[in-house]
């Protein structure tokens, strides 16, 4: 009977109590590969935890604190962990204040925690008191430069891992545009094709015969139209794969580039298409697009920057096509006269890449390896 | 991976300002002084345990000690976590809550705890106002031990607060037939009945039952006696409700309900004054120290200390995620911020799972003060179809229609 008495009153509907739920306020900033730390911990959970009433006088004095520090330090940072990539960061203790809160007085424990590198990533384990009050709950602030997290640490929830997403957008911007510029220039297969096709931009055929251009503006213009052709079209299906609306098996798409190399190549040697090769460019710029987005499908396209890291890409592919170009032309216009332009490169180097390009369309198409 | 939200607020975007209020309350409370200190002396005194407690806690300390070394003792473990509770509701201190639920922990999750157990486990779900939690650990149990008086009684309480009455009379009525408790069950049927339409009735059976039992346990009587001044005064009865309310209090047993439920009262007879006499010293008991705070208000001498202390408990508990004071934030919110908007908000949030008469009363208020009738309909309809009698509700309740 008593126990029930002592109970049903408790059955009434609570009022809203006075004294709060068990609480440590923990807040961590991370400079460079350490971690500042201040955790406010409530003298209460302390003395209910180790005792710190030395005298039994019924209050907990600074002096009484003071002498158990140590213990204190040693016993808080026993149950917080805070690891980066799976090593744990070292504490040490700097000092010990005091501060109230809403329902009393807390002990301020100051610390550093050394880590191993400068983490993008960390984990944090948080077991104080659990085992003793499972409704106490460790409020986490933690701070980067102007980035603030917040997380809630409870019996249910011992472990939090916060990522520092660093989302410089022009950075990823210009990191995305560096790609395409350096898979353009090591991307010989596209270099090639439009090489081909622009080597005669500074000649026009005259029946059976190559003359060298008078007029650098028509040269230019050529050019111009054969860049734009093959830059929109491999723009177009760049985007369409990187965005996974066009699919095509990757094996098509490399034997396609290689045979358009061949095809432009052995234009050279027999013209077929002499002032209309904007349409070749662009028709063939279709399948070099769609090469470029594996490239970038192998890169990684981040979620929350999709559309600025494919249009960067995108930008570097065009800013190093520029670059070709604007060296290939005045070189070219120079040496449109010459000989060894419109017999050696002109003829024999078409050849010789029409004979690369066919090996790479056997090893591409059959999937063999020659060289 | 990532962070986990601190506020987990789908609302609309009125909440968001209670949000900004919190906020900056943080704020606040964070730069105005609270910046940690070394203190310069050894003697300076930190914090107080309260010297009535001081035995009983070394007692409790040897106990859990003992336990330690046997953590799967059952009867000690529910020892332990019994003498918790009561100090808990005692001093009105959730950590005690915690503490006994640390000594539960072998049973805490296992699928068919034991009964002693259990029922333990259900009082501290119905503490933390989870409500369906502890009915359901309820229903279990009674499965088990059809005639386990303290279970029956705790789902009556949860369910009148849930203001499911047809369910929790049948509940008090059972209690009447278990041995023992007869007195509590027929308080039980006293409050159900006062809040389902019959409360003259009510009122009438709790008077002869204090009448009849004069030696009942001080406690049941507190208990009877706060439900019929609570009845009295729902029934516009102020004198004889402020003669039974002196009675409760010269029992002269510490009940922070029955302070509560006097100090709402004189608010509404229009009696600041006694409140601020009344609770005083009150000012750690955060649903004391806002009636205290409001009293103090009406009487023109507001205390900058008390909202902003009430400020920072409603800020810590919103930062820890805890959703149990809705009521007073919204009383809070309507009383001492004047925001109507946001305590209409908060008073609809805590609808949703308390639907006493307080909680209907504040709901009322604050749609009465943003002029917002429509809000307040839920409620509305609750009161006329649950037949509640309550003059000062139903006074609010014709006010708010003539605003339409």
């Amino acid at each position: 009977m008593r126990r029930l008495l002592l109970l049903f009153l408790g059955l009434l509907s609570t009022p809203a109590l006075a004294h709060k739920p068990s609480d440590s306020y923990l807040k961590l900033a991370l400079e460079g590969s350490t971690v500042q730390g201040q955790w406010d911990i409530a003298l209460r959970d302390l003395d209910y935890a180790l005792g710190l009433d030395a005298d039994g006088d019924g209050a907990i004095t600074w002096g009484e604190l003071r002498r158990r520090h140590g213990e204190v330090a040693a016993y808080a940072l026993s149950q917080l962990t805070i690891t980066v990539k799976g090593e744990a960061c070292v504490h040490n203790v700097k000092e010990h204040l005091v501060d109230q809160h809403t329902d009393g007085a807390y002990a301020v424990l100051r610390f550093e925690a050394h880590c191993s590198k400068t983490p993008e990533r960390l984990g944090i384990r948080y077991r104080l008191f659990f085992d003793l009050d499972p409704q106490h709950k460790g409020l986490l602030n933690l701070t980067r430069g102007g980035e603030t997290h917040s997380a809630i640490f409870s019996a249910d929830q011992q472990t939090q891992v916060i990522e520092f997403v660093a989302v410089d957008r022009t950075r990823q911007f210009l990191a995305y545009g560096q790609e395409g510029i350096w898979h353009i220039w090591i991307g010989y297969d596209h270099i090639l094709f439009l090489l081909c096709l622009l080597l005669p931009a500074v000649l026009k055929r005259e029946g059976n015969r190559w003359r060298a251009l008078t007029s650098f503006r028509e040269a230019a213009i050529d050019v111009l139209k054969i860049v734009t052709a093959f830059t929109v079209a491999h723009s177009m299906t760049l985007s369409l794969a990187a965005l996974e609306l066009v699919v095509l098996p990757s094996r098509w798409v490399e034997s396609a580039i290689a045979a358009s190399v061949v095809l432009a190549a052995l234009n050279n040697l027999y013209p077929l298409v002499s002032g209309r090769r904007w349409i070749v460019a662009f028709v063939f710029g279709l399948a070099h697009g769609l090469g470029f987005a594996n490239v970038l499908i192998d890169l990684g396209l981040p979620r929350g920057s999709l559309l600025l890291s494919l249009v960067g890409f995108n930008l570097g592919v065009e800013v190093g096509q520029l670059a070709i170009v604007s060296v290939f032309l005045p070189l070219a216009y120079r040496m449109r006269h010459s000989w060894s332009y419109q017999g050696v490169t002109l003829r024999y180097g078409s050849a010789l890449i029409a004979l690369l390009a066919c090996v790479w369309l056997a090893e591409r198409s059959l999937g063999m390896d020659f060289f | 991976m990532g962070t986990a939200a601190r506020y987990k607020s789908g609302r609309s975007r009125p909440l968001g300002r209670v949000l900004a209020i919190i906020g900056f309350a943080i704020l606040c409370s964070a730069s105005a002084g609270a910046a940690p200190f070394i203190p310069d002396r050894d003697e300076q005194i930190l914090e107080r345990i309260p010297t009535r407690l001081s035995a009983t806690l070394i007692e409790l300390r040897a106990l859990r000690l003992r336990l330690a070394q046997q953590p799967s003792d059952l009867s000690l473990a529910t020892q332990l976590a019994r003498a918790y509770i009561e100090i808990g509701r005692a001093e009105f201190d959730p950590r005690y809550f915690g503490y006994a639920q640390a000594a539960l922990k072998p049973w805490w999750d296992l699928p068919s705890p034991p009964p002693e157990a259990l029922v333990l486990k259900a009082v501290l779900k119905q503490h933390g106002h989870d409500f369906a939690g502890a009915l359901n650990d309820l229903e279990a149990l009674l499965q088990q031990n059809p005639r386990d008086a303290q279970a029956w009684l705790t789902r009556a309480v949860i369910l009148q607060v849930q203001g499911d009455h047809r369910q929790a009379l049948a509940h008090c009525v059972v209690l009447i037939y278990l041995p023992r408790s007869r007195f509590l069950g027929t308080t039980c049927m006293g409050k159900s009945l006062s809040l389902s339409g019959h409360a003259d009735k009510a009122y009438h059976l709790l008077h002869e039952l204090l009448a009849r039992e004069p030696d009942a346990r001080a406690r049941e009587r507190l208990w009877a006696m706060t439900v019929l001044a609570e009845t009295a005064a729902r029934l516009g009865r102020s004198r004889q409700a402020e003669s039974y309310f002196q009675q409760a209090l010269s029992l002269d047993l510490r009940d922070a309900y029955l302070l509560m439920a006097y100090a709402d009262f004189l608010l509404e007879e229009d009696q600041a004054a006694r409140v601020t006499k009344l609770l005083r010293q009150e000012t750690r008991v955060d649903g004391l120290l806002l009636r205290l705070a409001i009293a103090e208000k009406r009487l023109g001498s507001a205390s900058n200390d008390h909202v902003a202390s009430l400020r920072g408990r409603f800020a810590a508990s919103r930062e820890r995620g805890d959703k149990v004071h809705l009521g007073d934030e919204a009383r809070f919110a309507l009383h001492l911020l004047d925001d109507p908007r946001t305590a209409l908000e908060l008073a609809l949030a805590n609808w949703e799972t308390q639907r006493e008469p307080r909680d209907a009363r504040i709901v009322l208020e604050a749609a009465l003060a943003a002029r917002d009738p429509a809000a307040a309909r839920p409620v509305l309809e609750m009161l006329e179809q649950s037949s509640l009698e309550d003059v000062p509700l139903a006074a609010l309740a014709a006010r708010l229609e003539s605003v339409r």
